[in-house]
């Protein structure tokens, strides 16, 4: 007879393990969006408060006889600065805004922003509201936290040139190091080339940093005078910058020319080029967009790059055009100020916000461009 | 792409202009490996050479030897210690522990930095010291007849294994080297299974035509190239202070009253650095996933293995080797990193080993970045023992990690 086989239940159970196991992981890729809208978050939000904050400057114009809590017009003496009208003052810890303004006296309304309005003695110094605006921060050429002057050109234009400098020394080399792997080195000179690249990039940043001051800046010092080039320097900062990011560029650039296909090289050969025409005049040309992006990575590594500016580079905003003069990039300034003990409720606390979202908005723009060329780049030969 | 067609019929002027070109490429390859060796000449240089010492009571005259110190008879150290410290010094170092009752080590070392007090006033890198040593030697005793010229390995055993100091013949790295080993470990354990997580979801979980999916892979590509001090800030910002009672162990009651760093803590360093390292672990776990071969799966499949057996039982065993190396890179790179460490707020002077998360910390890049930033150029010296020292750790770790793959590699040959 025929035997009865237990029946098997084929239809799908749920299974609640793989649902569970499926959104942590998805949680886990979710966490790296959190990140981004975390630095955004705090990028902003620090700097709101560094352009919402504010600053008192001293008008040097004293209160010319007492004043009891109840009056509400305050004698003032001529000199010192002129206090316009809707204006917010402080005389102590006191805050007032200034209803109409002459040259003797000030009539105000006391006790604002939660202060209680209080007797204040004949000479005490009036002062001024004042805040960082966006116009001042983006043109301002001088950065003197001290004096209330928040222009952030001097930093971005040291920046600027350390990259300069930093891509003068990696742009010839790292390309010229990318055509010698792809286009000429041997898989052995190679196997051989390519360990030392990656130790090149692997060296710590702050090493670099030690490099920079204790061996380019007195090679610099040696080769062009002492008087032409100070201790700390943007020359030697770039030079040293351009070493670090030389390896990033050879890799990425070749990378890009070895996905150049061989058969433009044969048609090249084919055609009676040499080997130096075909990479220069047909190889390059092909692999551009590759090179270009290639390029901006080590732009935007090189604007970020922090410890050798801090050590090389030099402490305190200069704004200048000569390289062989000291002067603080965006990120030595951030390290400087956060390297002391950095009080959360200062000036400088906030301004280390304003100066890293405009960092970060700079490499996010060098980034995604750089990711938009090579995507393009991608479809050409695929 | 138009590329304009230019005929040379001088063939052997184009064959020189290959040549040449070819040896301006060999040069640029030669003045990357030159800059290497100039990076390592330059470190090693400064983390050798001789001294000028002064001491306050040279060696010589007690009949002390400063190689063998710790060995000299007891009773000795303890008459050098009875006649040369001040009544008042002796009275109140018995107070804390009378001075027979302490070890060799500790007598000598009472000797070296009360009664010897030697000085470094100034130091010569190592090819000077070797080439010139005899000028050298006469240099010193026209600028300070006092002084003793010596030998000096700012790179030794006891630079190892002593915290950090003002006095440079003292300073060592050991609180520096166990602070970058926490901050290693708190990163590996936070980026290593978020980072794994997130790369198995993207390879092997999410649709490639969601736009989440897409975002979500863009959005890590970009992480990457943000600058790390940007992190920095981020850690300040989030961990130091709006997460200031979880790093700072107050919810745990894990700090004593008085001595919390503030949020300023190894935990706080160590989280940054797990984020910062967390795209570029995501991106090479995603590389060693995607090299697992696809039969794999389906056969895993074809056994009716569900989704999760077969990433955790076949992919993940797969791909394991290409993870690990790839997260060694990524955890050397946080052993390397330095700015965001400063801005979270590593400590530039702390004398205690980290002994929990809510430690205040150093780390070695920041011993570095602080010896070098120093004006007084012995500190320069220090700093490249330190360079020195982190190099060796980073060249020990990418030894693993090169080890790991070439294991991989092998068996996969069998």
């Amino acid at each position: 007879m025929a035997q009865t086989l237990s029946p098997v239940d084929l239809r799908r159970r749920p299974r609640r393990r793989e649902g569970l196991i499926q959104v942590l992981l998805l949680a886990s890729g979710l966490l790296s969006i959190l990140v981004t809208l975390g630095i955004v978050y705090e990028l902003v939000k620090g700097a709101m408060g560094f352009f919402t904050r504010p600053l008192w400057e001293d008008t040097n114009k004293p209160l010319a006889a007492d004043v009891a809590p109840s009056d509400t017009v305050l004698p003032v003496r001529p000199e010192g600065a002129a206090i316009p009208e809707g204006a917010i003052i402080r005389v102590d810890e006191e805050i007032m805004r200034v209803q109409r303004a002459e040259e003797t006296a000030l009539q105000v309304e006391r006790g604002l922003r939660g202060t209680q309005p209080a007797a204040h003695p004949a000479g005490v110094d009036i002062f001024l509201e004042d805040r960082v605006s966006l116009w001042e921060f983006f043109t301002g050429i001088r950065w003197i936290p001290q004096a209330g002057e928040f222009g952030i050109l001097p930093l971005v234009n040291a920046t600027f040139i350390v990259s300069a400098i930093a891509m003068l020394v990696a742009l010839p080399l790292g390309l010229a190091i990318a055509i010698y792997l792809s286009e000429y080195a041997s898989p052995r000179v190679n196997n051989v080339l390519k360990p030392l690249l990656e130790i090149l990039a692997g060296v710590p940043t702050v090493v670099y940093g030690y490099f920079a001051l204790t061996f380019v800046t007195p090679l610099l010092r040696r080769l062009l005078g002492p008087d032409v080039v100070d201790i700390y320097n943007m020359a030697s900062a770039g030079i040293v910058v351009g070493i670090l990011v030389t390896p990033l560029v050879a890799s990425m650039s070749e990378d890009a020319l070895r996905a150049v296909p061989r058969s433009l090289r044969e048609a090249a050969y084919a055609l009676g080029a040499t080997k130096l025409e075909t990479a220069l005049q047909v190889v390059v040309p092909a692999a551009f967009s590759g090179l270009a992006a290639a390029f901006i990575v080590a732009v935007s590594r090189a604007i970020g790059e922090t410890m050798i500016v801090a050590l090389a580079a030099g402490a305190g905003p200069n704004f200048t055009f000569n390289p062989f003069e000291a002067a603080e990039t965006m990120t030595g300034h951030i390290v400087r100020i956060s390297g002391g003990d950095l009080s959360y409720d200062s000036i400088d606390y906030n301004s280390i916000f304003a100066i890293g979202l405009v960092l970060f908005l700079i490499t996010l723009v060098l980034n995604t461009l750089s990711q938009r060329i090579v995507a393009r780049f991608r479809e050409v030969y695929e | 792409m138009s590329v304009r067609p230019r005929f040379d019929p001088n063939r052997a002027a184009r064959h020189r202009r290959a040549r040449i070109g070819m040896v301006v490429f060999q040069l640029a390859t030669l003045v990357g490996i030159v800059v290497l060796m100039a990076l390592l000449y330059n470190i090693i240089n400064n983390a050798f050479g001789l001294a000028a010492i002064e001491y306050r009571i040279y060696p010589a005259t007690l009949g002390l030897d400063l190689e063998t110190l710790p060995q000299t008879p007891r009773e000795r150290l303890l008459e050098i210690l009875e006649t040369h410290l001040s009544p008042g010094l002796r009275r109140s170092l018995e107070r804390t522990r009378p001075l027979t009752q302490r070890s060799n080590e500790e007598l000598a070392a009472l000797v070296l930095e009360r009664v010897l007090q030697p000085k470094v006033l100034d130091t010569w890198p190592l090819v000077p010291s070797l080439l010139h040593t005899q000028d050298i030697v006469a240099e010193v005793h026209a600028r300070f007849p006092q002084a003793e010229v010596r030998w000096v390995r700012w790179l030794n055993t006891r630079f190892l294994t002593r915290p950090q100091s003002s006095d440079p013949l003292r300073a060592g790295v050991r609180t520096a080297i166990l602070g970058s080993l926490w901050l290693v470990a708190i990163t590996a354990a936070t980026a290593l299974p978020l980072g794994v997580a997130a790369a198995i979801y993207l390879e092997e979980y999410a649709r490639k035509d969601r736009w989440y999916n897409r975002l979500i892979q863009v959005n890590i590509n970009n992480l990457a190239g943000v600058p790390s001090i940007i992190y920095g800030i981020l850690g300040l910002a989030i961990f130091v202070r709006a997460l200031e009672p979880l790093t700072s162990g107050a919810v745990f009651g894990a700090v004593a009253e008085g001595v919390t760093a503030n949020g300023r803590t190894v935990l706080s360093g160590g989280l940054t650095l797990g984020l910062l390292v967390l795209p570029i672990v995501i991106i090479n776990a995603q590389e060693a996933l995607r090299a697992v071969p696809n039969s794999l799966r389906e056969a895993a499949y074809a056994l009716g293995a569900t989704k999760w057996q077969v990433v955790w039982h076949h992919v993940l065993p797969e791909a394991l080797p290409g993870i690990m190396t790839g997260t060694i890179l990524a955890l050397s790179r946080a052993l390397g990193e330095t700015a965001p460490l400063v801005v979270v707020g590593a400590s530039t002077f702390i004398t205690f080993d980290p002994v929990h998360p809510f430690s205040k910390f150093t780390a070695l890049p920041i011993q570095i970045y602080q010896w070098t930033a120093r004006p007084q150029p012995v500190f320069r010296n220090l700093a490249a023992a330190a360079s020195l020292t982190l190099l060796l750790l980073l060249f020990l770790s990418n030894g693993i990690a090169v080890y790991i793959r070439h294991r991989a590699r092998q068996r996969r040959l069998v």
